[in-house]
């Protein structure tokens, strides 16, 4: 197992940055997650640190050594594709000997390790088909097994569920997981969907446009977004952003109601340099706390019942449509108004100009 | 929950697709299967005729109504493989005596000639044999190299090299002709096996290296990126991975140029004169002496027919399998 470290590390097609200059430590035995929307530079990240594609500047250590100019093959790296990249012509069985027939290595000791991997995964019905004959869910095993059966330094997998169905998906999601907490081996995980990747990431890191937006994790990113782009991005819906003033008294939201302002979050605003207190306010649905007594008010658009609970979408007197969380039987008729507050600790506020979160 | 994503790779043995199961639509496959068969009738009609010409006796060759039912003959066969003379009567007579003679000279009898050895016919379809297969291999084999170079990496001016190579084969070949057969003269190419070969070799790299781009631009690069960081050179994963994920395209490309080498004519008539004489050019030369011998340029027709139908047959498989890449899906 290994540490990967990116210094500096981009990558330019053209003029163009496929991804800009980008640091991160991989810790050894961590479960990195790359999140972000198509085409903004994940996979050619993750092909860069398996050397498949030659960085245009930095550096890429693996344990400390610098193998930025390193072969594919010389980096003992196990990279799972987005669509698994089978060989058709070779059964599920020599597909995953096939790395280990690379080094040579004895054959009954190859049938053993194969036999090994094939049970961890529970394909040992399937072994003798070709990747043409097996499930989606099947392929998946497949390759996983090909990447596992080697005990590589690290995994790189390229949204390796992004074509299954989403019922593999959950199951895959879960194995993938249990096998990461088996091994325990360093592991980069690409993936667009945020949910994958909040459930299986120690950390994660948002990219936006060929730049990391933020690195953390599941809870830092969920509750402490750099900026707004992650606060959008992350959550499903998103954090509720609006435009708001901070006054002596709390932040005026659009249409007039108040929110009162910890002390803490007082002095952090004080201390931003914003002028005329304009702010963008963002909470998460949960933050939003219903009740008859409640000093902000709006007018319910809508609610979808999700069974645990209900999502209320909450129509600000400007117009503006924010979501909060309420009770699983609220009642709540169309069209009627509520009064809610906002819970203090989960505010948070954001640089309008810069849009990056101010810190407290 | 309906599989959407799985439904292609699913093997559907019998349609169910109403467009394929209503009375309408199975008179309709019928209808086109026998006409196809009928079609294919009509084609190996003048194939037939030539097969059945090769085991007639000289009348029958020229029997007019044609005969259909008639007792075979290795006639043609003799005529084909063997040099003969005339005998005078008393030498008929004389070896109507003899009983040490074989079957074939017994059949030459008949028409008053003793054999005197075995003709150039086979040497030259050995020739053909060597020339054509030996420049298949290097067509093919240059041909699946520069592919895959022209394919996968960023070659210097690759458009222009591409055009450039197919406009090799925009040149009627017969234009070049008078000035090939000079330079081979000069060089000592002329008549030789090594000269054949390189022409066709240079006829046919055009050609194949066009077509199998083709089957390797289908090839995904994932295949070998993997082989590649699960430790092999991209030489060993382009010959465990590239090579057998291309069959299909080099069984076409084969085929292709082995047919195109195996019928050249022109060429092989102003470049070759005996030691490297191929089969095309001779037999029409098998003419004979006093009347057409039809049964022999059938038997020369058929015995140059037999080596393309085994390979074509050989290759079958690879050339009716549509391109599949099994586990990659496009997404
Ligand atoms: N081989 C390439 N040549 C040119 N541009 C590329 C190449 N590979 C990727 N790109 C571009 O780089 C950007 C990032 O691509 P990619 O890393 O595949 O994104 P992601 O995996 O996050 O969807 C995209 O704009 C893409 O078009
Ligand atoms: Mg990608």
């Amino acid at each position: 197992m290994a540490n990967i470290e990116l210094r500096g590390v981009e990558k330019k097609f053209g003029d163009v940055f496929a991804v800009k200059p980008l640091d991160l430590t991989i810790k050894d035995g961590e479960f990195i997650v790359l999140l972000g929307p198509s085409g903004c530079g994940k996979t050619t990240t993750l092909r860069m640190i398996s050397g498949l594609e030659a960085v245009t500047v930095g550096q890429i250590l693996l344990d400390g050594r610098d193998v930025t100019w390193l072969h594919p093959s010389e980096r003992d790296i196990a990279f799972v594709f987005q669509f698994f990249a089978l060989y058709s012509h070779m059964s599920a069985r020599d597909n995953i000997a096939f790395p280990l027939q690379a080094a040579g290595m004895a054959r009954h000791e190859v049938k053993e390790r194969v036999a090994q991997v094939a049970a961890l995964l529970r394909i040992d019905h399937i072994l003798d088909r070709k990747p043409g004959a097996l499930s989606g869910g099947d392929q998946q095993r497949v390759a996983l097994a090909r990447a596992l059966v080697r005990r590589p330094a690290a995994f790189l997998m390229d949204e390796p569920l992004g074509a299954l169905d989403a019922e593999f998906r959950e199951t895959m999601r879960a194995e993938i997981k249990k096998l990461h907490l088996a091994q325990h081996a360093t592991t980069v995980y690409v993936t667009h969907d945020q949910i994958e990747a909040m459930a299986m990431g120690d950390r994660i890191v948002i990219m936006s446009a060929a730049v990391v937006q933020q690195v953390g994790t599941p809870t830092e990113v969920y509750h402490n977004p750099a900026n707004l782009f992650v606060a959008r991005f992350i959550g499903s819906p998103g954090m509720n952003l609006v435009k708001a003033k901070v006054e002596p008294d709390g932040a005026r939201l659009p249409g007039g109601g108040l929110a009162p302002i910890s002390d803490r979050w007082r002095r952090a605003l004080e201390g931003s340099g914003l002028e005329d207190g304009s702010v963008v306010l963002g909470f998460r649905p949960e933050a939003v706390q219903v009740h008859d007594g409640g000093a902000l008010r709006a007018g319910v658009y809508a609610d979808d019942l999700h069974g645990g609970y209900t999502m209320l979408h909450l129509e600000l007197a400007d117009g503006e449509i924010i979501h909060g969380r309420a009770a699983r039987d609220a009642m709540n008729a169309l069209g009627s108004a509520v009064r809610f507050d906002l819970d203090p600790d989960m505010m948070r506020f954001f640089n309008p100009e810069t849009e990056m979160a101010i810190l407290s | 929950m309906a599989n959407v994503a799985n439904a292609p790779r699913q093997k559907v043995v019998i349609s169910t697709r109403v467009d394929k199961v209503s009375t309408g639509a199975r008179v309709t496959s019928s209808v086109r299967a026998a006409i196809a068969v009928i079609v294919a009738l009509i084609m190996l009609i003048p194939v037939a005729w030539m097969a059945m010409t090769a085991f007639k006796t000289r009348p029958d060759a020229v029997a007019v109504p044609p005969k259909v039912f008639f007792e075979p003959s290795f006639e043609g066969f003799v005529s084909l493989l063997t040099s003969r003379r005339q005998l005078t009567n008393d030498e008929i007579a004389v070896y109507q005596q003899r009983t040490d003679l074989g079957w074939a000279d017994q059949i030459a009898l008949i028409r008053g000639q003793a054999i005197t050895g075995p003709s150039a016919f086979p040497r030259q379809l050995l020739n053909s044999l060597i020339i054509s297969g030996v420049s298949t291999v290097f067509s093919v084999g240059f041909g699946v190299l520069s592919a895959y170079a022209f394919s996968r990496f960023p070659v210097p001016g690759k458009d222009d090299l591409l055009f450039f190579i197919l406009s090799q084969r925009m040149l009627p070949p017969v234009v070049v002709t008078i000035p090939i057969f000079l330079m081979y003269r000069q060089v000592g190419l002329h008549d030789t096996h090594i000269g054949m070969v390189l022409l066709y070799t240079a006829f046919n790299l055009s050609f194949s290296v066009w077509l199998l781009k083709g089957f390797i631009d289908e090839i995904p690069r994932e295949y070998e990126e993997a082989a590649m960081v699960d430790g092999y050179t991209r030489l060993q994963a382009f010959r465990r991975i590239v090579l057998p994920q291309a069959t299909t395209g080099i069984a076409a490309t084969t085929v292709f140029s082995l047919i195109f080498s195996w019928n050249e004519y022109a060429f092989a008539l102003m470049l070759t004169s005996d030691a490297a004489r191929t089969a095309p050019p001779s037999i029409p030369l098998v003419l004979g002496t006093g009347g057409i011998e039809w049964a022999a340029i059938a038997a020369g027709s058929l015995a140059f027919l037999i080596p393309v139908v085994i390979i074509t047959f050989l290759l079958r498989k690879h050339l009716l399998r549509g391109v599949t890449f099994g586990a990659i899906r496009k997404g």
